[in-house]
């Protein structure tokens, strides 16, 4: 057994036993679903209906019931996009990098993380599919036979880099998020009384049995996993950013935007895993196993990919002006005093100056305070996607071409449909799936369980060889 | 003879790791250990070898990273040399910086699904699949220590039973097969 430093805070508070954690994630999904559920579920359905009837509107009427015009080509389906897969890359980076790292408070929150980060990719992915317009033609980005058009897809260009890299994120999230979700059905199929829920879990569980050979193989798949999901995560917001940064656009021809986009996607991803959490440790009565103490080690990885993103912003104005390319420079003087001042500030503010608030512990640590940041930060994080795009856009090379983009209502409605949607999947997620890896929390409780941490308790020593 | 099958039963990851270890230096053969969670240090206890999982993964890595390299020269080289701006793709190598990303990708790709495929085979993991824990609180808060007559035939049943007790199990169970 692992013993650790005394002091360290207790990663699960109280005195729990293995059998409590068993009871207290399996609780919430057995018994019947509080009504505050049905309410939240209801308004996610409604909201992500409407959004899906925008999105069938548009595939009936076709791309130009959107806001765009000749000038800004890309607008907020692009933004949608990007702010999506950043979000979503808040589980994999909990679950692998942290993993790795060997980060024990990443069990607490890796499952519903990874479940968030699923639900994001899948949203994101929508938006390039409709943005094609045919969207039953959407396999044709698929390196398919010439029959089906006259050339194969360029491999040259980052847009397709995405169609790999994001299905190879989605898939692999996917694989990983499952093979930890087995042994918790087995769990759940092992105490389910009712006949569906027991067939449901049986074949949910895959047979599971806990073999100690299964353990040790399920222990090196999560480890090889991790160490392969790793540079994937940063791989993957890497290329979304190329989508910008190989164009020759002034705003958007910047090499710093890799990891400019990777810090700025974690520090999203964060803080929708904090609005998401901090709701639901409440709600499910987890507050034992996801308690301050994680709140504010995220708040920190939060603070810190903040301060990246804000030294990214001023990098990239400083070198607008070192540069001395003229069009570069007015990119930026653009986007801080032109007509879209308000959205630039509003990034500034929410994206550089919200996060630094973090270095007082007493904000951190504060519950209420971190989900107002949270938001607050999310909402910033779409403005540096808005900004990026729609500032760098709307004034052409040409003064004639110049423009502003004025979104219409289904532009709204689609974006707000998917964050019903992505609601719809989570309350489920919730209702059904074991939200804590309940069989890796087990492992930590002997090393960072309150009861069992620094009792000087011979009987569960270290093991002697 | 029938072959008897004992199921001894801990509340304890450790007492089953030092009971384990117990057995083990007596000449007794555990045949499975079920727990709800990985018992860390069991492996060699009970003599099972690690997994070569991770050398599949290698290989369905390679697999991965030599189809990329194959497709793509094919597709962007020899069958449709795409000419962009006047530079036509010459030779895979002149064009190789533009291929890393997805060469990436599908590597990934296929180490990941070819080692989680492989996984669930070897574990005989799969949708549907009956389960073969013997007790159903395995997989809440205990666990089971398995040993078999047949791979203990120094012992009779009554010293293994005998053995077994003495290592602070909480239920033991006998199956006849």
């Amino acid at each position: 057994m692992h013993k650790e430093a005394a002091i360290r805070e207790p990663l699960i508070l109280g005195h729990k036993s293995y059998h409590d954690i068993t009871e207290d994630v399996c609780r919430p999904i057995e018994d019947k679903a509080p009504k505050m559920w049905y309410i939240l579920f209801g308004i996610a359905a409604i909201i992500g209906l409407y959004g899906v009837g925008c999105i069938l509107y548009l595939l009936g009427t076709g791309v130009g019931v959107w806001g765009l015009n000749k000038t800004i080509g890309w607008a907020w389906d692009i933004t949608n996009f990007v702010w999506w897969v950043g979000i979503g890359h808040a589980g994999t980076l909990i679950s692998a990098v942290l993993l790795l790292f060997r980060q024990k408070w990443r069990m607490a929150i890796n499952r519903s993380a990874e479940a968030m980060t699923i639900f994001a990719v899948f949203m994101a992915g929508l938006f390039p599919l409709i943005h094609m317009g045919r969207l039953w033609l959407g396999y044709w980005v698929l390196p398919l036979p010439n029959q089906f058009g006259s050339l194969w897809v360029n491999f040259n260009s980052p847009l397709l880099w995405d169609v790999f890299a994001i299905s190879t994120y989605l898939s692999v999230s996917l694989v990983f998020w499952y093979i930890g979700l087995i042994p918790d059905f087995a769990t759940i199929r092992d105490r389910a009384k009712k006949p569906v829920a027991k067939k449901m879990y049986s074949i949910l569980s895959f047979g599971w049995s806990g073999r100690a050979k299964q353990w040790n193989r399920f222990e090196l798949i999560s480890l090889v996993l991790a160490g392969l999901a790793t540079p994937l995560v940063f791989s993957v917001h890497s290329i979304v950013s190329f989508d910008f940064a190989t164009s020759v656009i002034p705003g958007w021809h910047t090499t710093i935007f890799p990891p400019y986009f990777v810090a700025g996607a974690v520090f999203s991803g964060f803080a929708m895993v904090q609005t998401l959490m901090l709701v639901m440790r409440k709600a499910m009565g987890l507050e034992a196993y996801i308690h301050t103490k994680h709140v504010e080690y995220m708040n920190i990885v939060i603070m810190v990919t903040g301060s990246i993103v804000g030294t990214a912003y001023i990098t990239e104005l400083f070198v607008s002006w070192y540069s001395g390319v003229e069009y570069e420079a007015y990119a930026f003087i653009n986007r801080a005093s032109g007509p879209y001042w308000w959205a630039y500030w509003s990034m500034m503010t929410c994206n550089v100056l919200s996060p630094q608030l973090m270095w007082i512990k007493k904000l951190r640590t504060s519950l209420i305070f971190t989900f107002i940041i949270s938001i607050v930060v999310n909402i910033g994080m779409w403005f540096e996607r808005y900004v990026i795009i729609v500032t760098s856009l709307h004034r052409d090379y040409l003064p004639s071409s110049w423009s502003m983009h004025f979104p219409s209502h289904i532009d709204i409605g689609v974006y707000v449909g998917t964050i019903g949607l992505f609601f719809v999947f989570f309350l489920l997620f919730a209702r059904f799936f074991p939200v804590l890896p309940l069989n890796e929390v087990k492992t930590i409780l002997k090393s960072s369980g309150e009861s069992y941490k620094n009792a000087p308790d011979a009987h569960h020593g270290d093991d002697k060889h | 003879m029938a072959e008897k099958v004992f199921y001894a039963m801990y509340d304890d990851d450790d007492i089953l790791k030092d009971g384990a270890k117990h057995l083990v230096s007596k000449g007794v053969k555990v045949s499975e250990v079920f727990s709800p969670f990985p018992i860390h240090g069991i492996d060699p206890i009970i003599g099972l070898k690690n997994t070569r999982l991770g050398i599949m993964a290698f290989i369905y890595g390679l697999t991965g990273l030599l189809l990329a390299t194959i497709g793509m020269r094919y597709f962007m080289v020899t069958d449709w040399p795409m000419n962009i701006g006047g530079k036509p793709n010459e030779s895979y190598l002149d064009n190789m910086l533009a291929f890393v990303p997805i060469t990436f990708e599908f590597t990934v790709l296929c180490a990941a699904h070819g080692m989680a495929i492989t996984y669930m085979l070897r574990n005989k993991i799969l949708p549907g699949m009956p389960a073969y824990n013997p007790d159903p609180r395995t997989t809440d808060d205990r666990f089971v220590i398995e040993i078999r007559t047949s791979e203990n035939s120094k012992f009779s049943a009554e010293e293994l039973n005998a053995m077994l007790k003495e290592t602070g199990i909480v239920e033991l169970d006998q199956k006849e097969i």
